[in-house]
Parts: C-alpha cells; structure tokens; sequence
C-alpha cells in the first residue's frame, strides 16, 4: 500500500487514473487500526486492478477535510481522480469494505 | 463439529466468558464480527475498572483480556452471524464464512451507540457527527466542538476534546449532569468546556460536511440555528446520549424488553441453553466490571448446563 501525504496525495489520488482506494486512518483511532490489516490483505488481493493507499489524516488533517472527510474510518474509492463511494465510521467492517471494492474490481 | 460452547460478541462480556469457559476445558469458540474490544475499544481512559490503573486505557486492557483467553485455549473467529436457530438442542448459528453449531450459547453481542434520530445526522456522519472521540477528535484540532449528553461517557469525552478542540460545549437535555461527581468536577473546572442546558439537537445540516445546525430549548421551546464560524467552514457534534443493545438477530426468537435481552440472574433467557452476558440484557449499570462478571456466571452456568443434559 503507497502511503499517502500532503505532498504526494494529488498525484497518486487525484490525477491518478483509474481506480484508487483511499484508507483514511489515525493512530488513536482503534477501529482502523483492527481494520488496516485485512485492507492491506485485500491489496494482496484485488491490488493489480485498484490501487490501494492509505493516509494518516493527523498528518494531513486539512487534505482530509477537503475530502469531506471528518470522522474515521474511512475507506474511499476515487475513479479517475473523483470520490465516487465510501464506507464510513461503523459501517467499515472487514465485510462491507471488500463488498465495496468487489462492486469496482 | 459441534462445540460446547459458541460466544457471540467478543467484548469485555464474551472474552470474560471464554476465559471461564476455556479454564473449565469446554470447547470453546468467540466469534466476532469486527473487532475485538466492542465500545470500550474506542475509551482512552477506564479509571473505574478495579485493578486497571496504571495504563489503562480501552485497547490495553482489551488487549490483556484478548490474550488471557488465548493463553487458555479459546477458539477466535472473525465472522458475522446472520441467522441463528435455537429451537433444537444444537444451537445453530449461520455465519457469513461458516455455520456453527454449540451445545450451549452466550449472546455477549452488546450495544452500539444511540444516534439522536435528527434530520440530517446519518448523512453528517464520519463528516463533522460523531460517535467515537478518540477516533475522530485529531479533525478538531482548534476548531469548535459540540458533545451531546450528560452523563459519564459524554463528560469524559467533551474532557478527552479539550486536548484537541478551541472549545466544547456539551449540550444536555436537562439543568444538570447525570455524570459521577468526580468527573463533574473536571469538566466544571475546565476553561474550555461550556454548558447549554435544557437543549437538544433537532437538525444537522451542511453540504458534505456539517456547517450548521438547530438547537431547540426544552423548557421555552425556542429553537436557533447555530452556524460554524467563517473562517473554521465547521465544527464537530459527538453524541454521547447512551446506547441501543445489539439484539435484531434475535427478536422474535428470544424474550426482550425493550430490545434488551431478559434473563434471570444467572444469565439465562427463556431458551434452555442460551444465556446472555453484557449490554445487551435488562440491568441496571452497563459498566465493563458489570459485562466480565455477567461472561463469568453465562460461562459457568453454560458448563452446567452442558453437563445436565449432555452425556459424555
């Protein structure tokens, strides 16, 4: 998974091509530290059609903000550049985050 | 295969259960659909557990809990029940993954949290409403912060926000806190923290994100809209106003009151051999020292029932 930042975000997101998936995630936050291992075992598998990355919004909090995002975890999907779906806060389960990345494999 | 005992939920209630039941040699399966450590998970700070002072947060003790039960030997699985069929004397539980079968079973499916049931609060959440601060509280860094509620939870977390927000306000329905004393009087002598009491939430509204929303006084019935400040563009409203049990699976199947699970005081429902443990029955004080000792006595009265009416 490509780690995102500040200074990388618009390249490998939002000019990107194609379909990328956006792990929005923090440190204090325990859901999405229960849920990065099976996203990272769902870039092994679905990696070579989607491309996966991951940003820690405590670095980035005003990036994040200008995704609308507001509230973790956030698993998002971009298509050519735009943010086209998401599974939000409790609805971010190891289930309902690969059910979203099957609908664009 | 058919297990002696299946745990539904993987919380303080069902962990404590699994280390009983696995100390007493019963075959002993956790199944959990997220995540191990239910709400407490998201907690920064349980003072009130006994013996947990020291680095206690939520995920440490969690994580102590989580290890203890693996060190005896209780079976975990990451699956979602979906269905579940008491009426023999196998319990059948179907998974997304599996379908499991117990001799006996202990619901420790817990709560989630209460939502305030406004317009516009699903579609703001994760997008300036929250459930969880220590999760969501980084966004807020400098910005203002609402927390909705009056009691122990709402008044540690509007605590736990002040490292982050410029300012909280915690909004409650009634004059006066419903919090312990103690923790009362940090949030009373905390600059960052304000009160608006007799208030409720009736709106949230905001394009993508939450911009503003419609405060309603309970005692005049006066309502304003309050609006983020310009330069922020928003702010953060956490809602802290309790929890509904995780029982859905089970309505129609098990007796409930009001959604909560009843069971006698060792744990058993109406079905001989389903017992529940945790936030999800009848009780009074839904505290994690109340969810270890309800896995306790299900786990202990599970084995009992096992050997009642099984033979081997």
């Amino acid at each position: 998974m490509i780690e995102l930042n500040k200074e990388n975000f618009e390249e490998e997101v939002l000019k990107a091509e194609g379909y990328v998936l956006v792990d929005f995630w923090g440190p204090t936050c325990e859901p999405c530290k229960a849920l990065m291992p099976h996203v990272e075992a769902y870039a092994e598998k679905y990696g070579d059609k989607i491309k996966f990355t991951s940003l820690d919004i405590t670095k980035a909090r005003r990036l994040a903000i200008s995704q609308k995002v507001l509230g973790l975890p956030v698993i998002a999907i971009y298509k050519d550049g735009e943010r086209i779906d998401a599974v939000v806060a409790d609805e971010a389960t190891p289930a309902s985050v690969e059910e979203l990345i099957k609908k664009y494999y | 295969m058919v297990y002696d005992l299946v745990i539904i939920g993987a919380g303080p209630a069902g962990l404590a259960a699994g280390l009983y039941a696995s100390r007493a040699r019963l075959n002993t399966l956790i199944i959990e659909k997220e995540s191990e450590g239910g709400q407490i998970k998201t907690t920064d700070e349980v003072a009130n557990y006994p013996g947990s002072i020291r680095d206690a947060s939520g995920p440490t003790l969690i994580e102590r809990m989580v290890e203890q039960v693996d060190e005896f030997g209780a079976k975990r699985v990451l699956d979602e029940i979906l269905e579940v069929d008491f009426s023999g004397k196998i319990k059948v539980l179907k998974g997304t993954k599996e379908e499991y079968k117990a001799k006996a079973v202990v619901i420790a499916t817990g709560a989630v949290p209460r939502p305030i049931g406004c317009p516009g609060e699903k579609e703001l959440t994760g997008r300036g409403v929250s459930y969880c601060a220590t999760c969501d509280a980084a966004f807020f860094e400098d910005l203002e912060v609402y927390v909705v509620g009056g009691g122990d939870s709402a008044v540690e977390e509007a605590i736990y926000l002040t490292k982050f927000a410029r300012k909280v306000t915690i909004i409650h329905r009634r004059d006066e806190l419903r919090a312990a004393k103690s923790i009362q009087e940090k949030a009373f002598n905390n600059e960052k923290i304000e009160f608006m009491w007799d208030s409720v939430v009736t709106e949230l509204k905001g394009d993508g994100i939450l911009e503003s929303m419609v405060v309603k006084n309970v005692k005049t019935g006066e309502e304003r809209e309050i609006f983020a400040d310009e330069d922020d563009g928003t702010f953060g409203v956490f809602v802290f106003i309790g929890f509904n049990p995780a029982t859905k699976l089970f309505e129609g199947i098990i007796e409930m009151e009001n959604g909560y699970i009843k069971t006698d005081e060792d744990m058993r429902t109406n079905i001989p051999g389903v017992f529940a443990a945790g936030d999800n029955r009848v009780k009074s004080l839904r505290q994690v020292v109340t969810a270890t000792a309800d896995g306790a006595i299900a786990a202990v009265q599970a084995e009992k029932y096992i050997n009642d009416n099984f033979e081997d």
